[in-house]
């Protein structure tokens, strides 16, 4: 795709440009001398993608179907639902959105087929974050399921990860970002600025936690570090006694009454916090936005201890093939295009191709968004509700500072089922 | 035109009238049932769901996980205290519409009144509690603006205490209407033998009503007890995931894809529900009461 260069270009990546892309592949895919009636056959084609709530957005899916001339649908599902999809029914979807994890369960079963990148045009584009494991220049953590870990595949029907990049990708990468608490800065009555206040006595009846096993202990593991009560020899892939330890303080605390809630959906965090039951939490970016679009200050505190970081990839189911195959490989090309990384960068999250994510946003959104700069107009949500005012900036700063700072990442640990096991005995506590 | 039992043929149309509803039975009772009770028999893969192998081990795990008991104990505490005030307000609620209402237009008014919260949908008539007892909610700005507090009462919201004001505000209609149904039923000339003979008010209704409501009463206990057990939703809205049910513990099970040990699950409480109502059934001969 071009290369957007300033504010000007914000819609650099206009639907004829596009449409020119598409032609491009058209040419220079499997059916040779008939572009037009790849063209035509195109069209009633459907591409659905699958994924979870926070990424598998609605709008996207309609401007990806008026950008592209076929048609995109949408299904949401949870994280759980979406590995039980792909194994039981990979028909019904063609795109699957998987958290990085995830893969680390489809790969090895062959639920997916490797993205090949010559058929990525603006893969060197793409953020070194996932295609080198490298930001800033500098090696990113490696603590729980950093994206190049599993990145590359030995080969094209490969079931095995890469250590170093090949021409085969387990998916093309999607959205990303780096959570940390949410707090109410009216209501917490000091600066907030380790996990370990999470667990602060003080926030007695006050805090919260999600009670979403694989992310939930993650954001417990961040705190009890922090605060000291527990030890981990690596943060991403804890061992029996590190879990058994964490869920009998995490039980501990829960009797004792420290946690108001345990929150299971993305918006029960954002009531919560909203009506002042919690002063801080686990909380997702969105929800953050959420908050501050009913016009109550709520920030995403980044804490000394770092991030916890997170990826989306776009993986390729194996049932696709043809024509199915091309539609799919053009959704993936218009999804780093731009369009989709300003939208979703007004829900606080970054854009695997932050290039064209930047051009498509205002100058003013850019500086807040992505360069840490004080905003110079209002800032809305992807649906228009206002979340800052000018003079604002966002929390954590940059984009460069914040992804700096990821400490670990959200993963599949080695002792998944008994961490599933021992939750159920926190939740049931 | 009685079919006599012992030519087949007459026994024709008998089947074809119980055909229907036994094929919607079987369709969508028996055979679903079925399913559930063979998949609680097999392997579980982590994250990628149900091997077809067979193995006891999602029974062995379950009984003998103290988390299991922890959580039928949390349910059945939760069954039993909604059980006791849905009957004490439903028999009263009944007792009202029937007996006090001289005016049967009246009573069927307000009968109806009752259902008029059944209009909205379950999850809007229980998350409407929030805002009622939550920490800046109605009670607690009420209770502190008259000065009663000073700090508001954290046990309103997302407590055991609000998970019974939901279950009781959603249930209790289902305690009223099978008693005001078996109510309804009682000839009024018995109270007045009763009082002519000389029986005080509450020997009244403690020796006359409330045995011959005994259907109305099993019935309502029988709807109470499936609709509290087979929850997950309201225990963990209402707590804010706090407190855990039975069935939460199977959606917690599901999350993972662990199938198997759900349906193990499922099956236990299927028979502990199957054996409460026996007892219920035991208790009170409720198809000879119902045609009485």
């Amino acid at each position: 795709m071009k290369k957007a260069s300033g504010p000007l270009t914000k819609r650099a990546i206009s639907r004829r440009s596009l449409l020119k892309g598409g032609a491009a592949v058209a040419a220079s895919t499997a059916v040779t001398g008939f572009p037009m009636v790849w063209a035509q056959a195109l069209k009633d084609i459907t591409i659905n993608h699958t994924g979870m709530s926070y990424s598998t957005i609605a709008d996207i899916a309609k401007q990806a179907s008026k950008d592209l001339g076929f048609k995109v649908e949408m299904t949401v599902v949870d994280h759980p639902g979406l590995t039980n999809r792909m194994v039981n029914d990979p028909k019904s979807i063609d795109v699957a959105d998987m958290e990085i994890w995830q893969n680390k369960l489809m790969v090895p079963q062959g639920a997916t087929q490797a993205v090949e990148i010559s058929k990525i045009k603006n893969w060197g584009d793409l953020t070194p974050l996932f295609t080198e494991g490298k930001f800033a220049g500098k090696e990113v953590s490696r603590q729980g399921d950093s994206p190049f870990e599993f990145m590359y595949r030995e080969a094209k029907d490969g079931k095995t990860f890469a250590k170093a990049p090949t021409a085969f990708a387990s998916f093309c990468p999607g959205v990303y970002n780096a959570d940390t608490l949410g707090i109410r800065p009216d209501l917490v009555g000091r600066p907030i600025t380790s996990w370990a206040d999470l667990l602060a006595p003080e926030f007695k009846g006050k805090a919260a936690i999600q009670n979403i096993p694989t992310i939930g202990i993650m954001d417990a593991i961040m705190a009890m570090e922090a605060a000291g009560i527990v030890k981990y020899g690596d943060k991403g892939n804890p061992t029996k006694e590190e879990l058994d330890k964490t869920i009998s303080e995490l039980i501990k605390l829960k009797k004792a009454g420290h946690f108001r809630a345990l929150w299971n959906t993305f918006d029960e965090s954002v009531n919560l916090m909203a009506a002042g039951e919690v002063v801080i939490q686990s909380m997702w970016s969105p929800a953050v936005t959420a908050v501050q679009g009913q016009g109550i200050k709520c920030a995403y505190q980044p804490l000394k201890e770092g991030y916890r970081g997170w990826g989306n990839g776009l993986g390729l189911l194996s049932h696709l093939e043809g024509l199915k195959l091309d539609a799919a490989y053009e959704y993936l090309n218009w999804y780093n295009s731009g369009w989709v990384g300003g939208f979703i960068a007004k829900q606080g999250y970054y854009s695997s191709n932050p290039k064209t994510a930047m051009a498509n946003l205002t100058e003013n959104e850019r500086g807040f968004f992505y360069e840490g700069k004080a905003a110079t107009a209002d800032i809305t949500s992807p649906t228009g509700a206002k979340t800052n005012s000018a003079g604002d900036k966002r929390d954590g700063g940059s984009y460069e500072e914040r992804f700096s700072k990821v400490g670990v990442w959200n993963n599949l640990m080695d002792e998944a089922e008994f961490l599933f096991a021992k939750w159920n005995e926190f939740s049931a506590a | 035109m009685t079919p006599s039992p012992s030519t087949g043929k007459s026994l024709l149309p008998v089947y074809l009238q119980v055909a229907p509803l036994t094929l919607v039975l079987l369709c969508f009772f028996v055979v679903p049932v079925l399913l559930v009770v063979i998949v609680s028999f097999m392997k579980y893969q982590m994250l990628v769901g149900i091997v077809a192998q067979f193995t006891l081990k999602n029974y062995v795990d379950l009984l003998s996980n103290p988390t299991t008991y922890a959580l039928y104990l949390s349910t059945i505490k939760f069954t039993l205290i909604v059980l006791v005030i849905t009957f004490v307000l439903g028999f009263w609620i009944a007792y009202f519409l029937v007996f006090h209402v001289r005016n049967l237009i009246t009573a069927i008014g307000l009968f109806l009144l009752c259902t008029i919260p059944f209009w909205t949908s379950n999850i809007i008539r229980m998350i409407s509690w929030r805002p009622v007892l939550g920490r800046e909610g109605l009670i607690n700005s009420g209770l502190h603006n008259i000065g009663l507090i000073d700090k508001p009462l954290d046990w309103l919201l997302f407590s055991d205490f609000a998970v019974v004001v939901a279950y009781v505000h959603l249930f209790t209609l289902f305690m009223i209407v099978p008693i005001f149904n078996s109510m309804a039923r009682i000839d009024k000339s018995l109270l007045e033998a009763a009082v002519d003979a000389g029986a005080t008010r509450w020997g009244v209704v403690w020796n006359v009503v409330l045995p011959l409501c005994k259907t109305g009463i099993a019935l309502g206990t029988l709807f109470v007890v499936t609709l509290v057990m087979g929850d997950f939703f309201v225990v963990s809205v209402m707590s804010g995931g706090l407190s855990g049910s039975a069935t939460s513990g199977i959606f917690n099970d599901l999350q993972f894809l662990n199938y198997p040990r759900a349906a193990a699950n499922a099956v236990i409480l299927l028979v502990i529900v199957m054996l409460i109502a026996a007892a219920i059934f035991r208790l009170v001969d409720v198809r000879k009461e119902l045609v009485r």
